[in-house]
């Protein structure tokens, strides 16, 4: 439909990667093999200039002196820098092009955050310095909690969870705390089948039972059905709103209400708060706790796989049962931060405990709350709107090809989801994913949510351009079109990336997780003995 | 609003395509009560990148940095000098603003990374298998612990710590134990120059899943772990050492080597910066390949092509939440990836020979502060042992020295009173810190102004 390439190039070389034209090197011009460090690298080498060491240098080490081999190599600053850009460039990035992974949302990072996150005075302060001396940071916290609750319509946010499973834990615990203070031992948490696999992984974390929420055939929960669950062993129902299938609850509040009519709390899952941050606020929909996730909502950077940033929002019911160090208003509506020694002093002595050492990701509230700053309350409403169309736009534009499961229950939030109804037969998402690569696309969530046949779960986020989206579109149509035509090469593909499909299995049976050779001291293995593995 | 590409064209055009007359038809399924209608009241709207910058830098200025004042803290955050190549690297694109390398043909970087990274903390640690990383220490010493209990098949409900664990690792370990009603055996730090081995012993019995060793400790101070591994071992009991400073572990030897199972702490020390606390990085290693199946996080392993190549993936994904759900090892998911990469940018520009010469220049620093610090009358130096890091004793309440030093742009290192608040036995212990960061004169400066101070 599109023609993406204006140039109406079109690759020649064989898709095969076979050897048509071998290199010496195993490179292919601007596509280099790199190998590891333990392979170019001796422990005699440093790129960092430090004193020698003094043979009569006292010692009070207790005489556990280290004597072993400890095995590290090291790196001049020029093999360095270049043996981990040329492994940069074996990564898909947010950078390159469009990430359509639904719930994990990339969207693009600003370098603002990044250049504000190194300010001397956030970047190198230590945690534990007298507090006269940390005033601006404090001031930090403060303020980005001021607007998740705002942002939330919640009372209290516990900033210190490390991430959104770090942050789901701790809204559990609040919620057992607060159960527990009543003296009520309530065994089980309700979890739709939709949720993410973190959400029974902490309830179970958290000593509860879980159970599946069952729900409609328009992909929402059944309303009728956790109704008739709900009972005095339930102690919490974890929901995914929007959810997992890209919709909203519309229920939730009378979810909420039914919960908390059956003397339980209900938690959000956090994770897809970006589609409606500025447009709903959950606290208005009887959340009880909600998990913010700053890397998805607030753009702090992913960096292949964390740090996260997991802050909390909780309910006036569960503020009390924050973890220490927490974050809430007092009655003249000021935002303070409680920790050990003020908590009598902010009426926070039912505190859980801590969750973690210090005040929490530091480096992500900078880069947060310069994201949020940047787009205030009017950009942050058009973040969600801009979010919720891109992603409609992709539904509409394909669900004449591919299969929408829930296509007809109205319009998507954040992200649209496909299954692989109409494939041809032995061809799978997976196969569809892996050509994708070869258009130059990272694949979208594929096999989430487990309710829906070979899923795909796409989500552009608001930071794509109308014209990114229709090649992006144009892409999946044609290797969709080929899915569905049976054409068997998919079966191999990626045949354009730095690697074609790995073993997964063979790296199952047989882990090998650390490299098991031996260092040279002067000069280990030569590189022309790994360019080719 | 500079970071949204769509124009009110291609709105309409868009709006068009999806067959909505307006954007709130988009949004038709938030019920009507709960619909805001317009930007929330009373926060501001949006800024330029300057004047977002102006008001950042504004806060930035009202803290002290360490850069700015000799600095003299630990206490489970170091800081060092990190080369310039480390920050330039992390920020490179590709490696800032990916995913998860779940797709691994595209996520080559990432996953190399990741194995030379465990490979590193492993042999650092003296241990087997390392992890892709966990959130920071003190949940990495939680999880341990969590393990603990897994290969005890939960027989074993005491968790023994040594007084000398950090208290606020202590108090996350307790926390959690409330929840999962593990037994925990705790205990303050014995004010001695070396620590109370026999009195932790003693607290080891059948029922013991682990024992929670820190190395360097609180204080300071160096424990021979082998004698704990021994006595642990013999009452079927896990050894989990953890280490705050892993550039300690240039000069002494490693857990692993002294017999402990599981090895876990902070990796931030190496290339991460203080920050304030966080994003920080958790270290995870295990003696015994054989463990590996129980450990949490992710996990990078060797494999091949299709054609034969080496490359790497994520593995025995079988352990995580995403896979497993409620059986899952841990529910953790995000970890520390780009912490890890500053890591293991640092330790390869180290090498060996790098790291050893670290820690024997931060070793030398520590001694020669120790003896001028001593000399200061009313000071006392408690430690037998030390790497970088020692407590001093000045007979007065420490908190209040700390404070009065900063006023005077000192930051002198960690009262036990902050670290132990109410706690009057510790509260004239004051922890300090010395890196190569350190100079001689700031050592000066801080023996000049302690000698002002308790005169």
């Amino acid at each position: 439909m599109n023609a993406p390439n204006k140039s109406g190039w079109k690759p020649s070389a064989p898709i095969s990667g076979d050897t048509e034209s071998p290199t010496f090197t195993g490179n292919r011009a601007l596509m280099l093999e790199e190998p590891l460090i333990f392979e170019i690298g001796h422990t005699e080498t440093t790129g960092v200039d430090l004193p020698e060491s003094q043979a009569d240098a006292p010692s009070r080490l207790g005489g556990l002196e280290r004597t072993d081999t400890i095995g590290l190599p090291g790196l001049s600053e020029p093999e360095c820098v270049r043996h981990y850009t040329r492994l940069s460039r074996q990564n898909y990035a947010i950078d390159l092009g469009l990430f359509p992974l639904g719930s994990c949302t990339m969207k693009h990072n600003p370098r603002l955050n990044e250049k504000v996150a190194r300010m001397s005075g956030f970047a190198d302060v230590h945690p534990l310095q007298p507090v006269d001396t940390v005033r601006g940071a404090l001031e930090v916290i403060n303020e980005l909690a001021f607007w998740l609750i705002e942002l939330t319509g919640m009372h209290g946010v516990a900033m210190s969870p490390k991430a959104g499973a770090h942050g789901e834990l701790c809204g559990i615990l609040c919620i057992r705390a607060a159960l527990e203070a009543r003296g009520d031992a309530r065994k089980v948490v309700l979890v739709p089948e939709s949720a993410h696999g973190t959400n029974p992984a902490t309830a179970a974390f958290a000593g509860y039972e879980v159970e599946d929420i069952p729900a409609t055939a328009e992909g929402r929960v059944d309303l009728e059905k956790l109704k008739a669950r709900l009972g005095p062993d339930v102690a919490a129902v974890m929901i995914t709103n929007p959810n997992t299938c890209g919709l909203f609850e519309r229920d939730m509040k009378e979810i909420s209400d039914a919960v908390h009519a059956a003397g339980g709390f209900v938690y959000c899952d956090g994770a897809n708060f970006n589609a409606i941050v500025g447009k709903v606020r959950p606290g208005d929909l009887g959340v009880d706790a909600m998990h913010i996730n700053l890397h998805k909502t607030f753009s702090t950077p992913h960096g292949g796989g964390g740090p996260g940033s997991g802050p909390v929002v909780l309910s006036e019911a569960l503020s009390p049962y924050g973890p220490l160090p927490f974050t809430a208003r007092d009655r003249d509506g000021v935002v303070h931060l409680v920790e050990e020694e003020n908590a009598a002093e902010y009426d926070h002595t039912k505190a859980f405990g801590r969750m973690t050492a210090f005040h929490g990701q530091m480096g992500m509230f900078t880069r947060a709350l310069a994201y949020i700053l940047s787009h205030g309350a009017d950009g942050l409403a058009q973040v969600a709107e801009d979010a919720v169309l891109n992603a409609n736009y992709i539904l509409r534009s394909l669900e004449d090809l591919l299969h929408a499961p829930f296509g007809e229950s109205g319009p998507c939030m954040h992200e649209a989801l496909f299954g692989d109804q109409g494939f041809a037969e032995g061809l799978s998402t997976l196969d569809l994913a892996k050509a994708l690569i070869d258009e130059g696309y990272h694949p979208m969530t594929m096999y989430f949510p487990l309710v829906v046949h070979g899923a795909m779960l796409i989500e552009p986020t608001e930071t794509e351009s109308k014209a990114g989206l229709d090649e992006f579109i144009g892409a999946l149509r044609s290797v969709a079109e080929r899915a569905k035509a049976g054409d068997e090469s998919l079966k191999a593909a990626p045949y354009f990336a730095p690697r074609r499909r790995l073993d997964e299995t063979q790296a199952a049976r047989k882990p090998i997780l650390a490299w098991e050779g031996e260092l040279a001291p002067g000069g280990a293995a030569a590189r022309s003995e790994v360019g080719g593995q | 609003m500079r970071y949204l590409p769509l124009t009110d064209a291609d709105r309409g055009e868009m709006l068009a395509k999806v067959g909505a007359s307006s954007i709130d038809d988009l949004f038709v399924d938030v019920p009507e009560h709960a619909r805001l209608k317009g930007p929330i009241e009373g926060l501001p709207m949006h800024a330029s990148e300057m004047a977002v910058e102006r008001h950042m830098r504004a806060l930035s200025k009202k803290n002290l940095a360490a850069g700015d004042a000799p600095f003299f803290l630990g206490a489970g955050a170091y800081r060092h000098h990190v080369p310039a190549s480390v920050d330039h690297i992390i920020q490179r694109g590709e490696f800032l603003t990916a995913y998860t390398p779940y797709q691994p043909e595209i996520a080559q970087g990432t996953l190399q990374m990741l194995f030379e990274f465990q490979t590193q903390v492993a042999r650092l640690y003296g241990c087997a298998v390392a992890n892709a990383s966990m959130y920071d220490g003190s949940t990495a010493c939680w999880e341990a612990i969590a393990m603990a209990g897994r290969i005890a098949r939960g027989k074993r409900k005491k968790v023994v710590l040594s007084g000398a664990l950090h208290p606020h690792y202590a108090e996350v370990v307790r926390t959690m134990a409330k929840f999962t009603e593990d037994e925990i055996a705790d205990a303050l730090p014995t004010l001695q120059g070396s620590p109370d081995l026999d009195g932790l012993i003693g607290r080891i019995d059948e029922d013991t899943s682990c024992v929670v060793v820190q190395y360097p400790d609180i204080l300071g101070r160096l424990s021979d772990l082998e004698k704990i591994s021994e006595a642990a071992h013999a009452k079927g009991a896990l050894v989990i050492a953890v280490n705050l400073e892993p550039v300690a572990l240039g000069a002494v030897k490693s857990p692993g080597e002294m017999g402990a199972d599981i090895v876990v702490g902070e990796g931030q020390a190496l290339g991460v910066g203080l920050q304030f606390g966080g994003p920080y990085l958790g270290l995870f290693a295990v003696r015994d390949p054989k463990h590996v199946r129980m450990m949490p996080g992710r996990l990078c392993g060797e494999t091949q092509d299709a054609e034969g190549k080496r490359g790497f993936v994520l593995t025995l994904s079988t352990r995580e939440q995403h896979i497993r759900r409620e059986k899952a090892t841990s529910n953790i998911c995000t970890n520390s990836g780009l912490c890890a990469l500053a890591f293991n940018v640092h330790m390869s520009l180290l090498g060996e020979k790098g790291l050893r010469q670290l820690a024997a220049e931060n070793h030398r620093l520590a001694c020669l502060a120790a003896d001028k610090l001593a000399a200061v009358p009313g000071v006392t130096v408690l430690n037998d042992s030390f790497f970088n890091e020692f407590t001093l004793m000045i007979g007065q309440d420490a908190r209040k020295v700390v404070r009065t030093l900063a006023d005077d742009g000192i930051l002198a290192g960690v009262s036990l009173g902050r670290l132990y608040p109410g706690n009057d036995a510790l509260a004239e212990g004051l922890l300090v810190t010395l890196t190569e960061t350190t100079s001689e004169e700031d050592i000066d400066t801080l023996c000049a102004a302690l000698k002002e101070v308790l005169a």
